[in-house]
Parts: structure tokens; sequence; C-alpha cells
């Protein structure tokens, strides 16, 4: 098991390589002067020369190359261009909203969908199976910053039971953070609900026809026994992989929830950066990201083999 | 069919089974009736898809939920009807009082959930018993079915046991709560023939110590001869002939029971010697569709011995000799003909 | 999801209108799908002849409640809300149709060549996984920082995430393709390799494609909309529904009706797509469907 970490952690260096490569060349071979886009329309040519060192665009790009590479392997995300602070410390300041939020997210987006594919699995093809599929559609295709709004002007405006927007770090206390999140985990929360539902469900359908489940049915046991151990751990590997997918999605949706909700998180850091055209904080936020997604496949894969006890590394 | 046999432990009756598909209703099982003595072995016999793994799976009313069910007949063990029993009174028969084995003891256990968890959750559930000691039952049961290393072995999980042991760990749950009646689907077919022998030993010798009334549904003559005390033939849904294993074999009536009889291997060294090796014989023709209506007898159609009468009118069973049923229109010609 | 028809139904006489309406009772939500499709379309097409101006700014007719005049109201420069919307099934259309198309044509021809030449797969695949690990909406950020905002940078920007997706799908296609006999044989017997790859592989890659084709338009229209609302998409004075709904952020409260109407024909629009998709999923690759 240890070997097969080790490996995969391995593996890894390759792929964030690439996004490194990839990352490092975007901004190098993008058509037109990257600096004087990133300057602006109304840039002075010193303005866009100022830019262009900062960068270290006017070396050889292969110097560039090695330089930027070796800084990134110190940790070293580089300068923001408008603060001046090193990125690595704008994006530490930013870190926990997103975490908490994709926490959340992903609590209120489980516990609903997995009860939701098991139910609609169970009762396959009545009504109960329609309505609980139909809600799913429904919830993934209803985009977050529509869900958000909807939810911000019935619970917040109309209701008053939820802070509009904002959001409060845990430090000032258990109570005012968890309300914080409740409405945007849910606006966020719903597209996957969707998506772990159905995934649920279709592993779950599958897993009934089996055999072995006849065999839990001929020994008379009761019947959540039969759907909640026998066929659910079962159908847990496609699940527990979707998930994993969704956190991937949850980070793209984190973006744009974060703006919905006026959250100071990744994601708004990122939008900002982006207006204001600050090419090393977004460049310092793509290697972040990947960096996170490739160790939740990791952990994704790695939970399969407590899963499936026929899995072994 | 009035016997003076003590009451039957279980009685099959006018048993009707429908499946609802795209195709139509099929009529899996069109009114077949038997019953059960306490501690005896009852076969049954037919190709597959005349119903008899219908049948089993309609007694623990185990039929796919939504597609199949009980349209008519009545099932009683011990006088208790089991067709309109309540949800939680059926499952708690089910592995309790009546319990089954599977065709396919590659699949039939839960992959993820050790073998040791499979059979104490049975016990667990019927018997009334903690998890420590429903788990020391499981080490039991693993080492009634002859499973060496109980102890150790019972933590391990189906993929670490071939398919003869899967079969015995099967057989272990199955029997884990003494059931008084215990289904076998196809037990061996899915096994090698030198498994095949060791497992109908096992069951045999089990029923013994634990008085067991034993239901072997087969394709197999082989099997039935070796187990059954009393056999059942069905074709097309309905049963066409029953009679105690010895006079089935000496004397089939039902021309499909003889067809079924002349289409098994047989090692005849007499005619070996000769030169003259025997040919299977195939029984001529399909086995009707079961989603239209069938008049007359359903095997009219492959029958060397139809008449008319045979294909316009279904025959009931008769009983041309004691304790010999057989729905037949012409059993009493064919039985006074004799056979090869 | 077809419901399974029970028995008792007449056999299907193969007249048009009965094959429609058989078609219909077994593909409910390719029927669905579809119409709502053609219905947005016809909108779309017709949005010059059925709606007025959707620039048209006018300060004496601001945060009009959707009524007579102004079916779905007016934003906070008296643009009429309908209008805008109606254009903006445009927007969304062209660039979910764009999306699919060259994700889908550029994913098979990449996929293609990593499952026939092994030094490609190698190199490319890698190149994949890397864009894979990049989440999509920021990888179309950045693509877009980069450039100066446009419908086509938007729609290259959308593009980019969507191929490595189609690449997986139609390599694995021709991997397990290639191990069949028949491809084999094939091979052995010295077919020349476009004329196998036409003959044989495309044809078998297309139905699946297709159905990926219809979830990377839908992703596509969600990814466009969610890039104009966060104010990096199409530029803002196209009414793109993306672009409303961020215009009318801040006036949420008192004019809720500039997003809601997007919101909701993004929706259906979305869904509408997402049945087609999970129609035909059924209808052409019953192996996917299981697994999906």
């Amino acid at each position: 098991m240890i070997a097969y970490i080790t490996r995969r952690l391995l593996a890894t260096v390759p792929v964030m390589l690439t996004v490194g490569v990839f990352v490092f060349f975007l901004l190098r071979i993008a058509p037109g002067d990257p600096a004087a886009i990133i300057a602006g329309d109304n840039a002075t040519s010193q303005d866009i020369e100022n830019i262009r060192g900062k960068l270290g665009l006017d070396r050889p790009m292969i110097e560039q190359f090695v330089h930027w590479s070796w800084r990134l392997l110190q940790g070293d995300l580089g300068i923001s261009i408008f603060s001046n602070l090193p990125v690595t410390t704008l994006i530490a300041q930013r870190m926990e909203p997103t975490i908490a939020l994709t926490i959340s997210t992903l609590m209120v987006a489980v516990a609903l969908a997995i009860p939701m594919g098991v139910l609609a699995a169970w009762k396959a093809r009545t009504l109960v199976d329609r309505l609980v599929m139909g809600f799913a559609v429904l919830g993934f295709a209803v985009p977050v910053f529509v869900a958000g709004y909807v939810l911000i002007y019935i619970f917040s405006v109309q209701l008053g039971w939820l802070p509009v927007q904002g959001y409060r770090p845990i430090g000032e206390g258990f109570w005012p953070f968890a309300q914080s999140l409740v409405l945007p985990s849910i606006a966020l929360g719903t597209t996957y609900c969707a998506l772990i539902a159905r995934i649920t469900r279709a592993s779950m359908l599958e897993v009934l026809s089996q055999d072995y489940i006849r065999t839990a049915e001929s020994k008379g046991l009761a019947q959540r026994r039969v759907l909640l151990l026998h066929a659910l751990k079962n159908a847990a590997v496609p699940i527990v992989t979707v998930i994993g997918i969704g956190i991937a999605l949850l980070i793209s949706g984190v973006v744009i929830t974060e703006t919905v909700f006026n959250i100071p998180g990744l994601g708004r850091l990122t939008v900002d950066a982006v207006l204001k055209r600050d090419y090393p904080i977004v460049q310092g936020l793509i290697l972040v990201f990947a960096f996170a997604k490739v160790l939740v496949n990791l952990t994704v894969d790695v939970s399969y083999a407590f899963l499936d006890p026929r899995i072994r590394y | 069919m009035q016997r003076n046999q003590p009451a039957p432990l279980l009685e099959v009756d006018n048993l009707h089974c429908h499946f609802f598909t795209l195709d139509g209703v099929v009529r899996a099982v069109d009114g077949v009736s038997f019953s059960l003595q306490r501690g005896e072995t009852l076969g049954i016999v037919g190709e597959s898809g005349c119903g008899k793994s219908v049948t089993a799976m309609s007694i623990l009313r185990l039929l796919p939920k939504g597609l199949g069910r009980i349209v008519d007949g009545s099932v009683k063990l011990e006088g208790r009807e089991l067709t309109t029993l309540g949800d939680a009174d059926m499952r708690s028969m089910r592995g309790h009082q009546v319990s089954m084995i599977f065709q396919e003891p590659m699949t039939s256990l839960n992959p993820v959930l050790t073998v040791g968890l499979q059979i104490a959750e049975n016990v667990e559930r019927h018997l009334n018993v903690g998890r420590k000691a429903a788990m020391e039952r499981a080490v039991e049961m693993l080492r009634l079915v002859k499973i060496p290393d109980a102890e150790r072995r019972v933590n391990d999980y189906p993929h670490q046991f071939s398919g003869g042991m899967r079969q015995r760990v099967m057989i272990a749950i199955a029997l884990s709560c003494n059931p008084q009646v215990l289904i076998a689907d196809e037990p061996t077919t899915a096994l090698d023939v030198t498994i095949q022998a060791q497992i109908l030993d096992l069951m045999l010798e089990l029923k013994q110590k634990l008085n067991t009334a034993i239901i072997m549904i087969t394709h197999d003559l082989g099997v039935i001869a070796e187990t059954a005390q009393r056999v059942l033939v069905m074709y097309a849904g309905r049963k066409v002939e029953e009679a105690p294993v010895v006079e089935l074999f000496q004397r089939p009536l039902h021309p499909y029971t003889q067809g079924l009889m002349r289409a098994r291997p047989r090692l005849d060294v007499e005619a070996e010697e000769q030169g003259r090796r025997p040919r299977l014989q195939e029984i001529q023709g399909m086995v009707p569709a079961l989603n239209r209506p069938i008049l007359g007898c359903a095997f009219a159609p492959r029958c060397g011995y139809a008449t008319d009468r045979c294909r316009s009118e279904a025959p009931g069973l008769t009983e041309p000799v004691p304790g010999h049923l057989v729905a037949c229109w012409e059993a009493t010609k064919i039985a006074g003909m004799g056979h090869a | 999801m077809a419901s399974i028809t029970l028995a008792g139904d007449a056999e299907p006489r193969p007249g048009a209108l009965a094959r429609l309406v058989t078609f219909t009772r077994r593909n409910p939500t390719i029927v669905i799908g579809g119409l709502l499709m053609l219905a947005l379309a016809g909108l779309a097409l017709a949005a010059p002849y059925i709606t007025s101006d959707p620039l048209k700014m006018n300060p004496r007719m601001r945060f009009r409640l959707p009524g007579e005049q102004f079916w779905f109201g007016t934003d906070q420069f008296g643009r009429d809300v309908y209008a805008r919307t109606i254009w903006g099934t445009r927007v969304s259309l062209v660039v979910g149709l764009s999306v699919a198309a060259l994700a889908s044509v550029l994913g098979l021809i990449v996929g293609l060549l990593c499952g026939f030449y092994k030094a490609v797969d190698g190199v490319v695949m890698r190149v994949m996984d890397g864009i894979m690990a990049i989440p999509s909406i920021l990888l179309a950020i950045a693509l877009i920082t980069l450039t100066r905002p446009g419908l086509p940078i938007v729609i290259v920007a959308i593009v980019i995430p969507e191929i490595p997706r189609v690449v997986r799908l139609v390599r694995s296609v021709v991997l397990s393709l290639r191990a069949q006999p028949y491809i084999e044989a094939a091979i052995a017997g010295g077919t020349k390799t476009p004329k196998l790859l036409l003959r044989h592989i495309v044809p078998n890659t297309l139905a699946p494609l297709i159905v990926q084709a219809t979830y990377v338009c839908a992703s596509a229209i969600l990814t466009e909309a969610g890039l104009s609302f966060l104010g990096v998409g199409v530029p803002p004075e196209i009414p793109s529904w993306g672009n409303i709904i961020a215009q009318g952020r801040s006036f949420f409260q008192i004019a809720p009706w500039s997003i809601l109407i997007p919101g909701i024909f993004l929706a259906i629009m979305v869904l509408a797509v997402n049945m087609l998709g999970d129609g035909l999923r059924d209808r052409l690759d019953p192996r996917l469907a299981r697994r999906m």
C-alpha cells in the first residue's frame, strides 16, 4: 500500500510538470504582447516595459524557464504585479473560506445524493424514482449563480433567516461561520448532488440485479441492511470515483459561488486577478488548484482498496 | 392426491406464477402442486426454462420485484400460508425455516463482505444471538461443511475461495439456522464433476445430521438418482409426472420423461463391446414459448405419441400406477407397451 | 430510462404516425429534449423579427415589472429583458454547438492518433493529463486573460479543457476495437491504416462520440454563462445570458426578473441538451448507459 502511494505520488510529478510547462508557455506563446495586454489599454510604453521586466519576459525563453521552475520548486510562485506581495502569501490568506466552502458543499451533496440515489434505485421505475431523478436533473441544469440568487432572495431577503452574503471565518465562532456557509453550500451542492445521485442510482441498480443480493434477500435480512450494507458497499467504487470528479468540478463551481455570495476565497482572488490581468496570481492559482485535483484523484484511488477487498495494491 | 401419510411439511397447491414482460405475460409456472415430507428429498427436474427455478423462488417469494409474481395458488409451510404472509413475517421465514442455495457459487456471495459475516448475519437475524455468538456459529458451520482452518478463514473474502469452497460456504449459510426446508437450485451445475460429487455427498450427510427436507432442483437426472426419494418432472411450467425415484427410472410414463432418459449419456458396456455405441437421442423440437396460451398438452408438438386430442385438450394428472402421477392421455397405452 | 411497456400492447403497425408515436413512447427524453432545442433554436433565429433592439437604453423605463409592454420587464438601463434574453439564446446556442463540434472533431483526430500510434500516445496523453488536472473554468479564464475578449476566444477557451475527455473516450474505443479479432485480422491481412480507420474504427466511435458531444454542449453552455457572469466571458455589450445575469446582479433585490428569466432559459436549454444526451445514450450506447 505504501509502495503504491509512493508510486502514485511520483506519477503526479510528470502531470504537475506538464501543468507547469503549460502555464509557463501559455504566457509566452499567447498571441500579441502579453505585457501590453496585462498592462491594459491606457498603459504607457514605460508601464509595459516595467511589466515585461517583472515577468522576466525580456530574457531568453530557456533562461526564463529554468529560473521560473527553480523558484517554483522552492515554493515561490512569484510576485503579484499589482500588490507587489508574494503570490503564495495572497493564496494562503484566501485559502480558508475556499476549503470550508468545498468541504461543506461536499457534505451537503453527499448527504443528499446517496439516500436519493439509493431510494431511486430501490423504487426503480416508480413515481418516487422519477421524482428523485427529476429533481436531480433539474439540480444539474440550474446554474449555481441562479440557484444562489433564488436562495438568497427566499431565505435571506424575504425570510431573513440567514445572512445575505459574506463569510465569517471559523475563528469568529462556529455558529456565524456555519450560517455563512449554509446557502452557498446548498446552491453549489445541488449541482453535485445531481451528479452523485445519478451515479448512485445507476450503480445501485446494477448491483441490485446481482446474485448476491438475491442471496441476501434469501436470508430474510432487513431491507435496510440489504440496501445499505450488501448493495451500497458494492456500489461504492463508482460513487467514490464520481465524488472525486465532483470535487474537481466543485473547484470550478467555487469560483462562481464565491462571487455570488461575496466570499473572499481563492475564487474571488482568481476573478479579481483576471480582471486586473495579474497573471502571476492566475498562474499560481492554476498550479495550486491542479495540485489539489491531483491529490484528490490519488485519495480516491487509494480509497478503492478500503471499499473493495479484491483490489490490492 | 389423498395419501395416508402424516401432514406434509410443505404443500404447494395449484401454483401459478406469471412474468410481466415486454413480450407479454409469461406463464412461467402454470398450476403446479406438490408436497414435501419432513426429512424428505424431492427432486424437481426439467429443461432450463421449464419453471422449476421459478417454482423454487416463489416458495420464498423471491421473484424479481415488479416483474414476476404469484398470481394464484397456495404455498403452505406446516399449514401456514406463505403467499399471503406479511413482508416482515416472510422475511423472518427466509433463511430460517426455509433457506436456499443457488446455482452460481462464484457470484452468489457478496464480494465485499467476509464469509464469516455472511454466515453470522443470518444467525444473528434469526436466532436472537449477539455478534460474537453468531461468529462462533459461523466458524462451527464452516467446520461442518469441511472447510479446513475454519477459525482463520471466517475472516476471508469470497474471492479467496474456490468455486466448490464457495458453494460449501453457501451451504453453511443456508443451514446455519437449522432450516426445515432447504431449496437447492442447481447447486452443482456450475462445478467441476469431482467437486459436484463432494458437494452432493456433503448435502446428503448434513441432511441426515440435521433432518432437513430438501427440494433439489436440477436438469441432471444423475443428481436426482443420487439424492432424491421422489421426483417431479416439469415441462413448460406444468408438472407432467411425479413418482418415487426408483419407479420413475424404471418406468417413466410421460413421453417427455422418457425423452429425458434417452438424452442422458450412459455407459452401455454390453453395447460398447459389440461395437454399437448408441447415439445420444435428443428430444426433437423446442420448448414452447410461454407468453401465449398453450392449447392442449404442452409437449404435444414434440411428442411421437401425440394425437388430435393431445393437441386440443390439456391432460389432467392420472395415477395409472399407485404413487405414480402422470399428465398424459396416452400414458396407459405407453405403460402397457413397456419401454426399452 | 425508458419505461417498461407492459404486456398487452398491440404490435405497432408500420405507419409513419404510428412509428412516431412508438418512437416517442420508447424515447420520451429524446423527443422532449429535441423539441425544446428546436423551440429555442427557432427563438434564436427569429430574434430580429420578434423582439426590439436588445441594446436600446431607455432611462425613463428603468426597472419596469414584467407586463404587457415589457414581457420580461426592463433592467437598470431600461433595456428590454425579453429582447436581451431572446438574443442571448443565440450566444448560448452558438457557443454550445461550436464547442461541441470543435471538441468532437479535434478529440476524434487526436484520439485516433493516440489509439493507433504508441509514440504519439505517450506524449499526448501526458499533455491531456496535464490539461485535465487544471479545473476547466480556470483554464478558460487563464486563456482569456491573455487575449482580448471576444466570442471566438471564449469558444476556444472552452474547447481546450473539453478536448481531453473526448480524446480519452475515442482512445478507449479504439484500443478496445483493436483487440477485436476482426480488426486484428484486417491488420494482419494488410489493410491500410487510413482505410481501417475510416471503415471500421470511426463508425464505431460515432455513437459514444455523439452522446459525449451533447454533454460537452451542455457543459459549454454552462461554462460560457459562468464566464460571462464572472465578467471574463463574451464582452459585456453582447447580450448573453451570463452577461444579463451579471449586470442584473447589483439590482437583484429590486429587479429579480433580470436574473431569474435568463436563468430559467439557461436551465431549460441545459436540461433539454442533457435530456437529448441521456436519450441518445440509452438508445445508441447501452454499454455507456449502464456505466453512467
